[in-house]
């Protein structure tokens, strides 16, 4: 692993030679859709305002170049753009710079950022960008009665078909205890028990055979507009992108969605850590989250860009309602518990993988 | 004596051969040798250096990464590289403390100590996360209570045990005990469901986590399957392809090659478009009537996916061996068993099989152990209950990222195959392989 780390250290470092140079900064995101998101929305116009160029690269997940570079001590990108729990745990381990939030600015009614960023969305070493979320969707037309909650999702009694499950205990266990009629806001303190983990277990029990299980998050709308599966749970911005981009005959039911953050996060050692935190305060200010909006529907992560999120990149649908942080959207929500998964992750996985397995 | 005359020394020693320049001959011959010798080594250097750092060096690293784990006993700082022991107080306690004592308050001052230096290094995660493996729910006590150590004040028990009161769970202790030292079995126990109990004696888990024995049966039965599907499939092929005139049989060779010259990913997602409920095999089938629509068949996302995919992709690597020992095969020797009197079953049985045998065994082996280690294609189309082990070994590498876990169930699987391997060798030899 050294040795391998060392030779991809030296082959990085030419390219970190570059991207040091004055007036850069690289930023490294996750491709397609979402990394043309940012290009338009943060890196266009941090290099108008600020003559800084940004290079853009991507990664399957940008957690695991920070890791392996940190490690090298041959640090070749400025800011990375990295889910939850990774943020928490490349912190924990010293592999992230500490942000000082103090950077960012006040939204425009001068409320300050603490206070205008969605509770949790900023962390000791990392400054959410995006909301994300779990939905359940369905095809419209194999559907033969709309489902109207989460808990349609797991009455194939009513509602027959296959449905479709990411292939993971995190997410499915919470949305088969709401599939349950537990409230958003007990799910966690039910799950932490050993009844709740069985009654979870239970409801998944009940529509086994039914389960396609996905892995990408490419999957579930390929599914659904296949009719391989009449219900899936799936990333909102996807069956966006299908239902809205493509025409795909989707729809999302809301209820019991789960949200989850992106993070940007500065690796420790990074070449052009000030003006990464520039990028990174500029990026997440009231009106770039919300352009970043108008490309993909991921929630910003401040409340103030919620009123300025205008229309899809078509030009005519309007994106608010689209957005997992709409208010009619959030009246049975779920945050994602990234401690309680940091600490269960190990055991719920493994049971999990036991119980599809048998 | 007389009738074994060469038993004893040759009484006629002949003076030494030596060259022209009048070195003798042997050094002469050692050393011309040994000049060629060194070519021969330092043209095969290249691949040797390859292999081995592409090969036996990762290899080696993945076998002592399953029985080495310094997360609890070792932090490497990430700019300076210098290397810190930690818990160093908590090992001196259990080394001086036997397996089954009472933690006292002695352990717990040891803990808080520990867990301030760990505050410092900024390593509760580090520490946390390799208790995690073993006990779940570990990871963010550590993180915790390093948070307030430093305010933590004697008596430490006491204290500890307000934090939450897990501290005091006797299990918790029994793994810190294994963890504060680098090496250990206890990847291996997890890997065939076992676990280590309070009192250090080894039971197994419970039944609801029970599942890499399960999937290391399946994945060996499943490959055997596999194995003799290709073979059943595979030998008429190949005795077609080895009997056929030359210009149809270059033909037929061709549909045999190009979905092996065909991308995986490809030809796996193909599989799916055919198989799938919405598919083409189920829409014709719909479409002639043999079954009505609300019963499609559920030909994918199960074990059948695995199984027919996996069978079709690894076909060519069984009819390609079988066709190399075929085509040299004289078909005159069937002739004359039949002009002999035997049937056509009999010749096959008794004339035409035997010699075809190397040619299975190599086919076998070969669709076997891929199959073994085959990841994508039951990651696709194999939905719950056709995954294999490898598909649980690339979960602990990229997602859960319990690296020394992966290590130690690629090490039973490898472990699995020379073990068949050598078992191959004693019934068959292995010098009836022939792979072209």
């Amino acid at each position: 692993m050294k040795l391998r780390t060392a030779l991809m250290a030296s082959a990085l470092t030419s390219v970190a030679a570059m991207a040091s140079a004055e007036g850069e900064v690289t930023v490294m995101s996750w491709g397609g859709a979402y990394t043309k998101s940012q290009v338009e929305a943060y890196h266009k116009p941090f290099t108008e305002k600020t003559g800084v160029k940004v290079n853009s690269v991507d990664a399957d997940n940008p957690a695991t170049p920070i890791k392996a570079q940190v490690e090298a001590g041959n640090v070749s990108i400025d800011v990375a753009d990295v889910e939850f729990s990774d943020a928490v745990r490349l912190c924990d381990e010293g592999l992230l710079e500490e942000i000082d939030l103090s950077i960012l600015p006040a939204a425009p009614d001068g409320t300050s950022a603490e206070d205008d960023f969605i509770e949790g969305a900023l962390q000791d070493c990392a400054v959410a960008n995006i909301v994300w979320s779990t939905v359940v969707a369905y095809n419209t037309e194999a559907a033969k009665n709309a489902p109207g909650s989460i808990a349609d999702f797991f009455n194939t009694e009513e509602f027959p078909g296959k449905r479709g499950l990411r292939k993971s205990a995190k997410a499915t266990l919470e949305m088969a205890l709401m599939g349950d009629g537990v409230p958003a806001s007990e799910v966690y303190d039910v799950l932490d028990t050993d009844e709740g983990v069985d009654r979870a277990f239970a409801v998944l029990d009940g529509i086994k055979d039914d389960i396609v299980w996905w892995e990408a998050g490419a999957q579930p709308p390929q599914l659904l507009a296949d009719g391989e599966v009449v219900m899936s749970t799936a990333y909102n911005g996807r069956i966006f992108n299908a239902a809205v981009g493509e025409g795909q005959p989707l729809d999302i039911v809301w209820d019991g969605q789960i949200l989850d953050f992106d993070l940007f996060v500065v690796p420790k050692g990074a070449p052009n850590k000030d003006a990464a935190l520039d990028f990174i305060a500029f990026s997440t200010d009231t009106q770039r989250l919300a352009d970043q909006a108008s490309w993909i529907s991921y929630g910003p992560a401040r409340k103030s860009s919620g009123a300025l999120v205008g229309l899809y990149s078509d030009g005519k649908t309007e994106m608010a309602p689209h957005m997992p942080t709409a208010e009619a959207n959030l009246s049975n929500a779920l945050v994602n518990n990234f401690e309680f998964w940091v600490d269960k992750d190990a055991e719920l996985n493994e049971r999990f993988n036991a119980w599809l397995a048998n | 004596m007389a009738d074994t005359p060469q038993s004893g020394p040759a009484p006629d020693v002949p003076t030494r051969l030596t060259t022209a320049d009048g070195k003798p001959l042997k050094a002469a011959l050692a050393k011309a040798q040994a000049a060629a010798r060194r070519r021969a080594f330092l043209l095969v250097l290249p691949l040797l250096a390859f292999i081995l750092i592409t090969f036996v060096v990762p290899i080696g690293q993945m076998l002592h990464r399953s029985v080495h784990n310094e997360g609890f006993a070792v932090h490497q700082d990430i700019g300076s590289g210098v290397r810190t022991p930690i818990m160093t107080n908590l090992r001196d306690w259990f080394a001086a403390n036997p397996q089954g004592t009472e933690p006292d308050e002695v352990a717990y001052e040891a803990l808080v100590k520990d867990l301030v230096v760990l505050r410092d290094l900024k390593a509760p995660g580090q520490a946390g996360t390799r208790i995690n493996y073993e006990r779940s729910g570990s990871r963010s006590m550590f993180t915790k209570a390093a948070r307030r150590a430093k305010k933590i004040e004697p008596p430490y028990k006491e204290a500890m045990l307000e934090l939450d009161e897990d501290w005091a769970d006797p299990e918790l202790w029994q793994v810190m005990r294994g963890a504060v030292s680098p090496y250990t079995s206890n990847f291996y126990l997890a890997a065939v469901d076992r676990e280590r109990d309070a009192a250090g004696d080894i039971q197994r888990v419970n039944e609801n986590r029970r599942v890499y024995v399960t999937l290391f049966v399946r994945t060996l039965v499943l490959s055997i399957l596999i194995t003799a599907m290709t073979f059943i499939l595979g030998y008429p092929i190949a005795h077609l392809l080895a009997t056929l005139p030359l210009r149809y049989s270059n033909l037929l060779m061709i549909l045999v090659l190009l979905p092996f010259w065909t991308s995986l990913l490809v030809r796996t997602t193909s599989w799916m478009v055919l198989l799938q409920s919405q598919g083409v095999v189920n829409d014709l089938l719909v479409s002639i009537g043999l079954l009505s629509d609300d019963n499609r068949l559920q030909m994918m996302y199960n074990r059948w996916g695995t199984i027919i995919a996996m069978t079709h992709i690894l076909l060519p690597f069984m009819v390609l061996p079988l066709y190399s020992v075929m085509r040299p095969i004289n078909p005159s020797y069937v002739r004359a068993a039949r002009s002999l009197g035997a049937t056509s079953w009999t010749a096959f049985r008794r004339v035409y099989f035997p010699q075809t045998v190397p040619g299975i065994g190599a086919g076998a082996l070969l669709v076997f152990i891929l199959a073994v280690g085959y990841y994508i294609t039951p990651a696709l189309v194999g939905g719950a209950d056709g995954q294999l082990i490898s598909n649980l070994i690339a979960f602990h590498m990229q997602k859960s990222l319990n690296w020394s876990l992966a290590a130690a169930l690629a090490a039973l699987l490898l472990a699995g195959i020379l073990a068949l391997y050598w078992i191959y060798d004693r019934l068959i030899g292995i010098d009836n392989l022939k792979l072209g």
